[in-house]
């Protein structure tokens, strides 16, 4: 037994972030997000060179068939950086999808694009996720009707992958005349949300899993870990920044991180926030490995990141006094990116409630 | 990341399983503080050594199991004793800091002495650092140690002294060398509490008992081979010691038996016959601690595995104590709250008997704030993870009439 990275999953790490900053400097950052489409073909082709978009994506079909811890790793330099990049719905989620609920034919067609970086599916539930807002959508005879609101990582959607209410999914291209597809700069610049019309559109139902429901948990839940990772490098960015300005500023003579007003401010966002990594890596290899374990601990990792991110949002914005709430030092990327994430693919309050409902600890339902 | 339970593992968690199946109905109950163990934990513990479910990886030699370490077996015990909400063994003074810091620094016959009852249980331990002046500032300390005809004679007073009452021995931090910078002059000794010219006085807290005691010195003499590590090395080994004491502190395995507990207990306690369970107030504040304790676990096996790998945790490790206990006191005030007003009769029965359950409780309710306060204060704490941990710069000193005084 051993509870840690491997050095493949490090060095993949390191290369991944170190390509991440080369092209993320702050005004190259400032310069994607504030359209606010989500999305630089730049950054996506040099992901896909680097091998992100086939992490998930078995080595038949050309990607490097890894785990979802893996891609955890990856959902955490993403956030640690503010990466404005479509990642967990496209990249996880659809990756999941189709591998587990596709025709073989489906996979041949779709698994080497996503590999290749060729198509981007937004992926979108109905009722599942537990998020605020519409999401009514109906398959019949191969056209789908029905509208999905706040769908993540649509930023550049070419293709729309709806899980329907009995949890088989759809499939259905964007560039059709029956998709209407509207972009929200949200509060994160670095992401859009995205509402998905569908009027009488062209889909493809994916019908191979054998437990479609149980399926579609599965692929919300790997969702909800890439938020928590993502969360998780954000909210070390904040602290990480935080320290290195406590340790410049100087005010009364002295670095303010001398003070102990600050000191142990920074010392309560290090001690919640250092155990979430373990918890996050947890909850990952848990999808992998741990089947008993996956639901549990993909709820309560969404909700505890969530709830401990918000925190530390707040007390390192603080930290940096002025500078931080101002727009300068381009803090608030991350503080915003902590809070899209909290309210995507189920808030705590409801990820904590199926966390109960796994548990049988909700007699009055 | 491989948490695979090996076949060798398995076998351990089924050999656990059978053992509570067979000898369940003779654990302790957990919780409510410190005592001295009765005989039914005496038994219990002899047991968990013999089967090696504590003080697994001490040598035999010193009456351990010896088993190498491994991480993963040492959390199949953890959770299989949770699970089964069976008493998973002393965590004393004497067991969790005393052995430890022998087994890595003190001499064979020291090893050879002390560990072996230590581990069973028949030996009790207190452990004498802080003083009336001195007590975050450790290093501070003035009780005074003379070598004198092949005795170290000991004058002074060591306050916080828990367990002290009914200890049989004490390792003590005292000054041996007032000449020598502050850290240098200390020293590290093991005493008999029987020894004359010692005087113990318990420190009733707000629990109602005595969990604390003021020691005072006066000419206690004590054989200069009873020292460890050696002359002015006392420092050294009390920091060796204090990081054994936060682990414990922060320990998960707790964790995990409270938060059993607790489920255990708001599927129980109702109000006007509705469950606490299916109240989503209460409710949905277990589920956020769930959360933190799983998250809590997950460190811990981090953190086990870096140790097992040799790995210095450094701000990981450093964060236990303080984020343990306050985790601690959060299961427990939910404890408090789902036993409410019928939780509220308190009498507690002292050392020398089980406390009924929402007197235990109260008990941990209110000693998680002593464990605060003790081995390290949580602000001290917030020091050493700002200033080791986040390498933040440490608050300059102010030069009191004091300490210009003491030059």
């Amino acid at each position: 037994m051993e509870f840690g990275l491997t050095l493949e999953q490090r060095q993949f790490d390191d290369s991944l972030r170190a390509l991440l900053r080369d092209h993320l400097p702050m005004d190259r950052l400032r310069a994607i997000a504030e359209p606010g489409g989500g999305y630089d073909e730049q950054l996506w082709r040099a992901l896909t060179e680097l091998g992100l978009h086939g992490l998930l994506v078995p080595e038949q079909f050309g990607g490097a068939g890894l785990g979802i811890l893996d891609a955890a790793v990856a959902a955490e330099a993403l956030g640690n950086t503010a990466a404005p990049v479509p990642f967990t719905g496209p990249l996880v989620m659809a990756t999941l999808a189709l591998l587990h609920s596709a025709s073989g034919a489906l996979q041949d067609e779709y698994l080497p694009m996503i590999a290749g970086g060729e198509v981007r599916f937004a992926v979108g539930f109905t009722g599942q996720s537990g998020q605020t807002g519409t999401a009514t959508v109906n398959l019949q005879d191969g056209r789908l009707s029905g509208r999905v609101e706040a769908v993540m990582d649509a930023g550049a959607a070419t293709h729309a992958l709806i899980y329907l209410a009995d949890g088989h999914a759809a499939v259905a291209a964007i560039d059709q005349p029956g998709v209407t597809t509207t972009l929200h700069r949200s509060v994160d610049r670095t992401r859009p949300t995205a509402d998905l019309t569908f009027d009488d559109a062209k889909a493809e139902r994916l019908d191979a899993a054998n437990a479609p429901v149980a399926t579609a948990q599965f692929v919300l839940d790997a969702g909800r870990v890439m938020l928590a990772a993502d969360t998780l490098g954000a909210a070390q960015h904040m602290l990480d920044a935080a320290v290195a300005f406590a340790k410049e500023r100087v005010q009364f003579d002295r670095v303010i991180g001398s003070f102990q007003g600050v000191k142990y401010m920074l010392a309560d966002c290090v001690t919640v926030l250092e155990p979430c990594r373990a918890m996050v890596w947890y909850a990952a290899h848990a999808q992998d490995a741990i089947p008993d374990e996956a639901r549990l601990t993909a709820c309560h990792a969404k909700a505890h990141l969530g709830e401990v991110a918000r925190d530390v949002a707040r007390i390192t914005t603080e930290a940096h006094g002025g500078m931080g709430f101002t727009d300068l030092l381009g803090l608030h990327y991350w503080f915003k990116r902590i809070g899209f994430n909290r309210q995507m693919l189920g808030a705590p309050e409801r990820c904590r409630r199926e966390a109960a409902q796994l548990q049988g600890w909700t007699p009055e339902d | 990341m491989d948490l695979n339970l090996s076949e060798g593992h398995r076998a351990l968690q089924a050999e656990i399983r059978e053992f509570a199946r067979a000898h369940g109905d003779k654990s302790p109950k957990l919780g409510g503080g410190r005592k001295r163990p009765d005989q039914k934990t005496l038994d219990w513990q002899k047991r968990l050594v013999e089967h090696g479910f504590t003080a697994r990886t001490i040598p035999r030699a010193y009456g351990g199991f010896g088993a190498a370490p491994d991480v993963m077996a040492s959390a199949v015990i953890a959770t299989e004793f949770a699970r089964a909400n069976l008493y998973a063994g002393l965590t004393n003074q004497g067991i969790s800091m005393l052995v430890p810091t022998l087994l890595e620094v003190g001499t064979e016959e020291q090893k050879r002495s002390y560990i072996g009852p230590t581990i069973r249980g028949d030996l009790i331990w207190c452990q004498g650092y802080s003083e009336p002046g001195n007590g975050s500032d450790l290093a501070n300390a003035q009780t005074k140690g003379e070598l004198r005809d092949g005795h170290w004679v000991v004058n002074g007073q060591k306050i916080w002294t828990s367990s002290a009452h009914y200890a049989d021995m004490m390792f003590l931090l005292c000054r041996t060398d007032p000449e020598k910078p502050k850290h240098e002059g200390l020293s590290y000794l093991l005493l008999s509490m029987k020894s004359p010219g010692l005087e113990t006085r318990p420190l009733k807290t707000m629990t109602g008992r005595s969990e604390f005691n003021e020691v005072f010195f006066t000419d206690v003499k004590i054989p200069e081979t009873q020292i460890v590590l050696g002359r002015g090395k006392g420092w050294h080994v009390a920091n060796v010691t204090l990081k054994h004491e936060r682990l414990m502190i922060g320990d998960a395995t707790k964790m995990t038996s409270r938060l059993e507990q607790l489920i255990r207990l708001l599927q129980t306690s109702e109000i006007d016959g509705v469950k606490l369970m299916s109240i989503p107030e209460y409710r949905d504040r277990l589920l956020r601690l769930q959360g933190e304790v799983i998250a809590w676990k997950a460190h811990n096996l981090r953190l086990l595995t870096e140790a097992a790998q040799g790995i210095d945790s450094g701000v990981k490790r450093m964060i236990v104590k303080y984020g343990g206990t306050m985790l601690g006191f959060r299961l427990s005030s939910l404890a408090v709250d789902a036993l409410g007003a019928t939780g509220l009769p308190y009498e507690s029965l002292g050392e020398d008997a089980e406390d009924d359950e929402a007197t235990t409780w109260n008990i941990d309710y209110m000693y998680d704030v002593g464990l605060m306060i003790g081995g390290g204060s949580n602000n001290i704490q917030k020091n050493i993870i700002g200033e080791r941990g986040l390498d933040l710069p440490r608050e300059p000193k102010v030069r009191t009439a004091a300490a210009i005084g003491r030059g």
